[in-house]
């Protein structure tokens, strides 16, 4: 079975600044991956090469087909979406016309019932039924990352890229997302999840890579990765520590 | 001064302050989604006015060559794109806009031109004549420099209206010309004479400014043109192309320009340049608005308008000055309390 995403020696440059260097990976389809790594090691900038926001060198095939010279608009029409870091809400915008506009692509391409899918996210998202007229500028930090997960949802993404999902967000939230996450791969949607959490991501990953200094240090599967002395030293030892002192 | 005068001086400067201030929004709204200060803005106010007021004489008006011109270089702009990247997919949707409707629109105003159709004929093909030019500008100029900073930006802006300028020079000669009124009727409202002609211009406004706002709130490419604005990188995530939104800006734009010229064309005597200063009152009125919020700057519009209106009165050669320099308090205000608006986030 071919992959569902395939990067092949992936290179971004920062002006002279080599921010990923010859990154590979793959995952197939209705897996979730994730790639951990210390702060500063290349994740987003991984997830911005992939998604086409960054210009880069080195091959990215999705579903059967090179990416190179496709700009960002058309893969996410071809279902691969990113939840970066900073969310990047419309703030001035109310919270469900966030939604909606989630689904642009698909109403472009003439999906006149795309809308319905609110209902669903809804759903999933009750807090965001109650605030669905408030701006999104004005949500809690949960809440917008609630908001972007659900517009990306909005978009009926094939592969969904996630940034650090858990980044500063309470406890209690953060098993929220880490639920949503189990219940989108349980649908089949296939999850690229990018975490400074390792010990979260390897629970919900069948797969993950470490990423150190821009490049690819480590790779295999999740329980692999969970038993590698150098990932419980490095990345769980360090995370159970910090959890001890929260 | 008398009651009168005073009537009647608000009047006229609502009736201009009516137009700068669409043509506020459309700097606004260009500016929020595409980072471009369109100078030429002015210039479809002109070369809607002329052309209406060539179409009343029976003449093919000159917009037409630089329609058809226009579009072709874009269309070739887009084969050119197209063939780099290998996708000749979506080319003949793209010759449809740029070639084949421009050419059309040449033939209906080649063909309506001598028969001196009804004002509200020849306005419509005006505007048909002058909108495609928003997109064709913005695929031409801006388009290619998408991501260029706001100075660069700007000086294309120049050019452009400089190139526009110089077009409408040879394509209209240099005499200033005036339309015949949509309606000469008056009447009286109390003690003033209220013409039909400023009461159109205002309502019109209104209207178009009433059609926009239930764009922007209703409909799905509305809101994603502020979702562009609010967050440009937010808009790419979701799939929303910048391509398309400059030029649904450009479009909506250079109707508003178009609209505006068709209004002014017959209260005041237009000439090849006169664009550029209606259009730089539309950008003062912006600015006393804050060049952030729509309805602040749909008063500080009408404020020029008053303001021009009042200080022709009172000291008509310094009549320019007076407007112009009425930006200066309001920048040093708003330098002292608001803070700074940052150029780019990247």
């Amino acid at each position: 079975m071919s992959a569902l995403l395939e990067v092949h020696e992936l290179r971004v440059f920062y002006r002279k600044v080599e921010g990923l260097h010859r990154a590979s990976l793959r995952m197939e389809e209705g897996s979730v991956v994730t790639v951990i790594g210390p702060n500063g090691a290349g994740k987003t900038t991984l997830l911005g090469a992939i998604m086409g926001l960054l210009p880069s060198s080195g091959a990215v095939r999705y579903a059967g087909a090179d990416l190179a010279g496709v700009p960002t608009e058309a893969r996410v029409a071809r279902g691969l979406c990113l939840v970066p870091e900073r969310r990047e809400l419309f703030g001035e915008l109310s919270v469900e016309d966030n939604l909606r506009l989630g689904a642009f692509q698909r109403v472009r391409h003439g999906e006149r019932d795309a809308m319905r899918d609110l209902a669903a996210i809804y759903a999933r998202f009750p807090r965001l039924q109650e605030r669905r007229a408030q701006l999104a500028g004005t949500l809690s930090g949960g809440e917008r990352q609630m908001l972007a997960l659900g517009r990306a949802l909005m978009a009926k993404p094939r592969l969904l890229m996630l940034d650090e999902p858990s980044l500063g967000l309470a406890p209690r939230v953060v098993r929220d997302i880490y639920r949503i996450i189990a219940d989108l791969k349980r649908a089949g949607v296939s999850i690229l999840l990018v975490e400074q959490n390792a010990r979260a991501a390897l629970q919900v990953a069948d797969r993950g890579y470490v990423l150190e200094t821009g490049q690819i240090t480590l790779e295999g599967s999740a329980a692999e990765l969970a038993a590698n002395p150098r990932v419980i030293e490095s990345y769980l030892g360090l995370s159970a520590r910090v959890s001890q002192t929260l | 001064m008398n009651l009168d005068t005073v009537l009647w001086l608000v009047q006229d400067g609502i009736s201009n302050g009516a137009i700068y201030a669409l043509l506020a929004l459309a700097l606004l709204l260009v500016f929020a989604v595409t980072r471009v200060i369109f100078v030429p803005q002015g210039e479809f106010i002109a070369y809607a006015a002329l052309s209406l007021t060539m179409l009343q004489a029976g003449q093919l008006p000159g917009t037409v060559y630089v329609l058809v011109g226009g579009g072709l270089l874009a269309a070739a702009y887009e084969i050119a794109a197209a063939l780099r990247a290998r996708a000749t997919a979506r080319l003949p949707r793209v010759l449809a806009f740029y070639v084949l409707l421009p050419v059309a629109i040449a033939l209906l105003a080649w063909w309506a031109a001598p028969r001196k159709f009804d004002l509200w004929v020849q306005a419509l093909i005006v505007l048909g004549l002058v909108v495609p030019l928003g997109p064709i500008l913005y695929r031409i100029a801006y388009q290619p420099l998408a991501n260029a900073s706001v100075v660069v930006l700007f000086i294309v802006s120049m050019a452009v209206h400089y190139a526009l300028t110089g077009l409408g020079l040879l394509f209209f000669g240099g005499e200033g010309l005036r339309s015949a009124a949509f309606s000469d009727a008056q009447f009286k409202l109390g003690v003033v004479n209220v013409t039909a002609q400023s009461v159109l211009v205002v309502l019109a406004s209104v209207l178009v400014m009433l059609a926009l706002w239930l764009f922007f709130t209703r409909s799905l490419y509305g809101k994603a043109l502020r979702a562009t604005a609010v967050n440009r990188t937010g808009a790419r995530l979701v799939g929303i192309p910048a391509e398309l939104s400059g030029s649904l800006s450009f479009l909506l734009a250079a109707f508003i320009g178009a609209v505006s010229g068709v209004l002014v064309a017959p209260i005041a005597t237009i000439y090849y340049d006169t664009g550029f200063l209606i259009g730089l009152k539309g950008f003062v009125g912006a600015i006393l608005g804050g060049m952030a919020s729509y309805p602040l700057a749909a008063v500080g519009a009408l404020a020029v308008g008053l303001l021009e209106s009042f200080s022709s009165f009172w000291a008509s050669a310094f009549k320019e000055t007076i407007v112009f320099t009425a930006i200066i308090p309001v920048l040093v205000w708003r330098s002292l309390t608001s803070h700074h608006v940052e150029d780019e986030e990247e």
